[in-house]
């Protein structure tokens, strides 16, 4: 398989499964999905669709009852003699890994910041510890370059801070040391798990803020995983949505929005309600997520679907080219399908969001 | 307008952390909630919000201020028939619903404990037709009595926790973050089944949320929370047409919304308590029109609504 030229980090055809009491549980069906240089690709989904079990796999951090049933992730990074170099990250193993890739070229921030620090170690420490380990750094560059990063991420004070446990700051201030951990050295992905679901959202908005402002200045490449499709809306270029262990439909960040084709989508777009919304029911996708144990037969979404079509219930639908960035899973988009409209609640939301922009513009 | 269902003066709720420490959590705050409306509480964690909803319903003694729900003086010490009033009337539902549901017991019998607790029912057929009854009304089959919570969704166990409260027929329903842990999909379910319980039987709501879009969409009137103070109040239109507190401001400047084209040219407006210099226990009630209120100096007050 040769990697997508302007690709940093590619999925392909992405399948595992857990193997667990009750049964083996199929949590990633096939996933395909690309994040090219300087670009920030969302993913969205409901809990157990698999958007985070997809990441973790790149780093080496899936539990050890997984197990991956095929597919590759091709990672092209610039070795240290400046050669560009392509790997599979699904074929290296746990030591070269963290060897060579985890923290000092793909880093991650998770969603709880007081479980991802360690409440024994000054924060200063913490920043420091990677630096010393992955760049060989001695501890004054460390040092040093600690402030620098507490100051980017925009701690007042840094020298009082670097000698401060955990415990002793609040909740965005701890999110905001994270990602200067991650930032530590100089990776060339940042991949956010929900960085902001445990904040309140005046923090939320900052945060979000941030690394949005770090990205631009580093030029790096943002994997965001979160349900909030309004902090989608805020960071991301490109949108993948998933469901049930596959993603169903990607696009840039106004073809979702704007011009969404998934029904899934457009239920979970509906379902939030946005400032204006004074409709008198929220729509809803009725029932919930299916449960893995059982490998849903066609399209896993089928019985929540009113828009479900007869093919659904027996084959998955492959997906179908909208435009050359926007594709959707559904069968809906098939030349012989009936002609079906997203419903008009939120037509008229959309509608009511684009005179909106137009407004900045 | 009819007298306020639950009337709330100046509650002030202390926690002493040692001889010398006390957490000031709820500080002078006033309300009042109507027969059958929504009132929305929001602010970030640790401005007080759950603690407010749990002095009033008594899981907490408040330090001092009054509460008065349908005329009677809840606040202090309870003699039995109040107390059996409130405990009928208020009910309460809980942010996680696996923590807040039994484990070792039956689905049927968490939703029955207030029935069997308060004789509410004459024969076992009875109780049994009432906790069905329930079921059905949340969306779940009177089949799911048999079951343990561990057997149901997340969504499917905020039903159960709102069953649980509306068996008793309560006037007033304090849910607090009741939608917080559950997906999107889940979260508008819910809330439509809440409003729907509203319109059938006049229940008044205490909505505690930090969620602003969803607060805006279920409540009539909002009152916005600040370390423990109530800064700004009003009907939800007041509120979001014309925020004056800067609190508020930059909480709705913070609500991250799904147009992607406007979000991202939008920047959040930033509050520093301290850097502005706004003291809050300086501050008194300031109105504006309507039910609108805010708190401020006579100063500040004036240079926001300049």
């Amino acid at each position: 398989m040769e990697m997508n030229e302007k690709a940093i980090l590619q999925f392909v055809d992405i399948d595992i499964s857990f193997r667990t009491n009750a049964g083996v549980v199929h949590a990633i069906r096939g996933v395909n999905l690309d994040l090219q240089k300087g670009e920030t690709v969302a993913i969205v989904g409901e809990s157990g669709s698999g958007k985070s079990v997809t990441v973790k796999a790149a780093v080496g951090l899936l539990d050890g009852n997984a197990t991956v049933n095929r597919g590759q992730i091709l990672y092209r990074f610039k070795n240290n003699d400046g050669t560009e170099k392509v790997v599979d990250l699904l074929k290296m193993s746990k030591r070269e890994l963290r060897t060579t890739v985890n923290g000092s070229r793909i880093a991650m921030v998770f969603q709880d910041p007081m479980t991802s620090l360690d409440p024994t170690m000054t924060i200063g420490k913490q920043i420091m510890e990677g630096m010393i380990i992955h760049k060989r750094a001695d501890k004054a560059a460390a040092y040093a370059r600690a402030l620098e990063l507490l100051e980017l991420v925009g701690i007042t004070d840094p020298e009082k801070r670097m000698k401060n446990y955990p415990h002793q700051l609040s909740g965005g201030m701890r999110q905001r040391v994270v990602i200067a951990i991650a930032l530590a050295s100089d990776p060339d992905i940042l991949i956010c798990d929900e960085p902001t679901t445990a904040l309140d959202v005046t923090i939320q908005a900052r945060i979000l803020e941030l690394i949005k402002d770090i990205q631009a200045r580093l030029g790096l490449s943002v994997i965001y995983i979160t349900h909030d499709l309004g902090v989608v809306a805020k960071v991301a270029d490109y949108v993948n949505v998933m469901y049930a262990g596959k993603i169903i439909e990607v696009g840039n960040v106004n073809e979702i929005f704007y011009d969404p084709k998934h029904p899934y989508t457009w239920g979970l777009l509906a379902a939030m309600p946005d400032l204006e919304t004074d409709d008198d029911r929220l729509a809803s996708i009725p029932g919930s997520p299916p449960n893995l144990l059982h490998e849903p037969t066609g399209d896993a979404f089928a019985p929540r679907n009113r828009y479900a079509l007869k093919i659904d219930e027996i084959a998955d639908p492959p997906m179908f080219q909208v435009s050359d960035t926007h594709f959707a899973a559904t069968w809906l988009l098939h030349p012989d399908a009936p002609k079906v409209e997203m419903p008009a609640e939120l037509r008229e939301r959309i509608e009511r969001s684009k005179k909106e922009a137009e407004r900045y513009l | 307008m009819s007298e306020p269902l639950l009337k709330v003066r100046d509650l002030t709720q202390h926690f002493k952390v040692s001889r010398s420490f006390t957490v000031k959590a709820v500080n002078g705050v006033s309300f009042d909630i109507y027969p059958g409306e929504t009132y929305g509480l929001v602010g970030e964690s640790g401005s007080g919000k759950t603690t407010i909803g749990r002095s009033i319903i008594r899981l907490y003694d408040p330090t001092a201020g009054s509460v008065q729900f349908q005329g009677k003086e809840i606040s202090g010490k309870l003699d039995r028939a109040t107390e059996s009033m409130l405990r009928k009337d208020m009910q309460m539902i809980f942010q996680d619903p696996m923590s807040s549901l039994n484990p070792r017991k039956k689905v049927g019998d968490i939703i029955g404990e207030g029935l069997d607790i308060h004789h509410r029912y004459s024969n076992t057929a009875e109780r049994d037709a009432a906790i069905s009854e329930m079921l059905e009304k949340v969306g779940l089959s009177t089949a799911h009595a048999e079951r343990y919570p561990h057997q149901f969704s997340g969504g499917q166990r905020q039903r159960v926790g709102i069953a649980r409260a509306l068996v008793m027929n309560p006037k007033l329903i304090i849910a607090d973050e009741c939608i917080s842990a559950l997906d999107v999909s889940i979260q508008a379910q819910v809330v439509n089944l809440m409003k729907d319980i509203q319109d059938s039987t006049g229940c008044a709501y205490l909505f505690i949320a930090h969620d602003l879009s969803m607060v805006k969409y279920i409540s009539d009137r909002i009152g916005v929370l600040h370390l423990g103070y109530m800064v700004e109040t009003g009907t939800t239109e007041e509120i979001f047409a014309n925020p004056v507190h800067p609190y508020t401001k930059s909480l709705l400047s913070a609500v991250p919304l799904p147009n992607p084209e406007v979000e991202k040219r939008r920047h959040s407006v930033a509050y520093d308590r301290a850097k502005e210099g706004v003291d809050y226990a300086a501050g008194t009630i300031h109105q504006l029109e309507g039910t609108h209120t805010v708190l401020a100096t006579d100063e500040e007050f004036a240079r926001w609504t300049a």
